[in-house]
């Protein structure tokens, strides 16, 4: 009993401790971000490392996540004779919360595995200490630019996520339920509003500092070796996955109870 | 000029740097000999502030650095050179961005200027037409040298040299304690420079200084190291296996039961 208690409690602690150091690492991001000189081509040089190969990957599971909706709705909606409403369904739910979310697990698992290898790799060769010993930001030449090419690429895949994902309801939608092609986009548009698509887009922003703070942060923290890069890969995507589903759950709360959207 | 007082470094239990004072004079080349795992990247480390000591003084330049912030330490670390053990070249970028490197930072340079600058540093080492090449296809000693030439390029006041003669050839080693000379005699380079090779060491030398368990034990012009009868300073620069220096560790070399 004692130990249990003692357990969750150095638990609890150690995960304070690791969200404190998140928070102290993206505050030195953020600082580092407005301080100039500004490098923007490093930031541009990560965005396209992101994008093209997430892109196939985003997109291929929105369709079929787009797919699975309209065939697991329709199993009760055809009952109700209400499958009329899968559109509205699909749009919706892709658009707040489905693409968004997948997307992001995406990517923690190709990019913010591969930042916390990449960094961790720099680590144990003294690359870090070098630019430290040349008088360069660790944070600047690193952090910044993978965190800057996340906060763009991720709201980017995001929304071509968003209309694959539908495509993928409407290849359900009009081929089998024989709902018709201007039915379908008419009652996917009747349903989806600005909101829906800015707060799933909304997402993605905290989703991206995320994926670059975790990323980074096990990266500068590897010791020892090769056996500590694969650690800190592995524990990347855990914690990136556990952060992004529980500030998924936060944000959701805070725009359906506190801005009623 | 460097000047370091009553230093402590220790990694858990294990003491590294124990009470350590050393002073190394504007214009000087010291050398630093002791065996593997005495802290000599250590200490080196803790003059370019990337390992933060337990206690005791650093002072570069008269600026005590062992609590200075970043932003000032990274005005002194200007003047400063380290010329890392490994290499620890960048491996995402080719050899002449690696030289190019503080260059392309720092400065606003056209590619001419630049380019020339890199090709004079590499030809420093002994290095022609590897501008292109990445570190990962370069041997051990080509990426000590290619460190050596980044370094170069920065044109510091202060040189660290974490081993700069392991790993090449006995005609390369003598042009980098030649190059090591020129600093020294024509720009007046101050620097450190941490070796096992007491020909380098005797050859490049203003004074060598010992290093052994945490502290400097010896530190003289290269013909007292040479003609000293310390007992532990004398094993190891004659290299024999048995003496105090093994005794004290508890090693036989060469002996099996
Ligand atoms: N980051 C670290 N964490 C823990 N221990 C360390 C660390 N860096 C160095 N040490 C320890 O400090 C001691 C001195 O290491 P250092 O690298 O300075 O040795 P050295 O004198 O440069 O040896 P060599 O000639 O083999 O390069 C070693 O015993 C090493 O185990
Ligand atoms: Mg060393």
């Amino acid at each position: 009993m004692m130990d249990i208690a003692a357990r969750s409690g150095s638990f609890t602690l150690n995960w304070a401790r690791y969200l404190g150091q998140l928070f102290i690492l993206w505050a030195q991001t953020m600082t580092c971000a407005v301080t100039p000189p500004f490098k923007g081509t490093r930031s541009l040089v990560q965005a396209a490392r992101i994008g093209p190969g997430s892109f196939v990957i985003a997109a291929l599971v929105a369709f079929f996540v787009g797919m699975i909706i309209a065939l697991q709705m329709a199993y009760q909606m055809v009952q109700l004779s209400a499958e009329i409403y899968i559109p509205n369904i699909i749009a919706v739910s892709l658009t707040r919360e489905l693409a968004p979310v997948l997307t992001a697990l995406i990517v923690a698992g190709r990019i913010g595995a591969g930042i916390a290898a990449e960094i961790g790799s720099m680590v144990v060769t003294e690359q870090v200490d070098a630019l430290k010993a040349f008088a360069v930001n660790p944070v600047k030449y690193l952090v910044v630019p993978r965190f800057v090419g996340l906060l763009i690429m991720l709201p980017v895949l995001t929304m071509f996520a968003d209309i694959i994902g539908i495509w993928g309801g409407y290849v359900i939608c009009v081929f089998k339920l024989h709902i018709s092609h201007e039915m379908f986009w008419r009652m996917v548009f009747h349903a989806l509003t600005t909101k829906d698509i800015v707060t799933g887009l909304v997402k993605t922003v905290f989703f991206g500092m995320i994926i670059a703070i975790v990323g980074c942060h096990q990266g500068l923290m590897v010791r020892g070796g090769a056996e500590g890069v694969g650690k800190a890969t592995t524990t990347a995507v855990v914690r990136s996955f556990i952060l992004i589903i529980m500030t998924d759950c936060v944000i959701t709360f805070v725009f359906y109870f506190l801005l009623k959207v | 000029m460097i000047e370091i007082h009553n230093l402590y470094k220790a990694f858990g239990p294990q003491m590294v740097l124990n009470n350590l004072s050393l002073t190394v004079r504007r214009g000087e080349t010291k050398v630093i000999i002791g065996r593997s795992g005495v802290g000599k990247s250590v200490l080196l480390k803790s003059i370019v502030g990337l390992a933060r000591p337990d206690s005791g003084s650093v002072k570069v330049n008269g600026v005590e650095v062992t609590n200075l912030n970043d932003r000032d330490y990274n005005k002194l670390r200007m003047e400063m050179g380290m010329v890392f053990q490994g290499g620890a070249l960048f491996d995402s970028m080719n050899v002449g961005e690696n030289v190019a490197f503080v260059l392309n930072e720092f400065m606003n340079l056209d590619r001419k200027t630049v380019r020339d600058r890199v090709r004079d540093a590499l030809a420093l080492v002994g290095l022609k037409d590897v501008e292109d090449m990445m570190p990962s296809q370069l041997s051990g000693g080509m990426l000590k040298r290619v460190s050596l030439a980044r370094v170069m390029c920065m044109e510091p006041q202060i040189i660290l040299y974490d081993e700069p003669t392991s790993e090449v050839d006995p005609i390369t080693a003598a042009a980098i304690n030649h190059l090591i000379v020129e600093l020294h005699d024509k720009l007046k380079v101050t620097s450190v420079v941490v070796t096992h090779d007491m020909n380098s060491a005797y050859h490049v030398a203003d004074s060598i200084a010992m290093l052994y368990r945490g502290q400097v034990i010896a530190d003289g012009k290269p013909e007292d190291i040479r003609n000293t009868q310390h007992p532990v300073v004398k094993q190891f620069i004659t290299g024999q296996a048995l003496g105090p220096i093994t005794e004290d560790e508890n090693l036989i070399f060469g002996h099996v039961k």
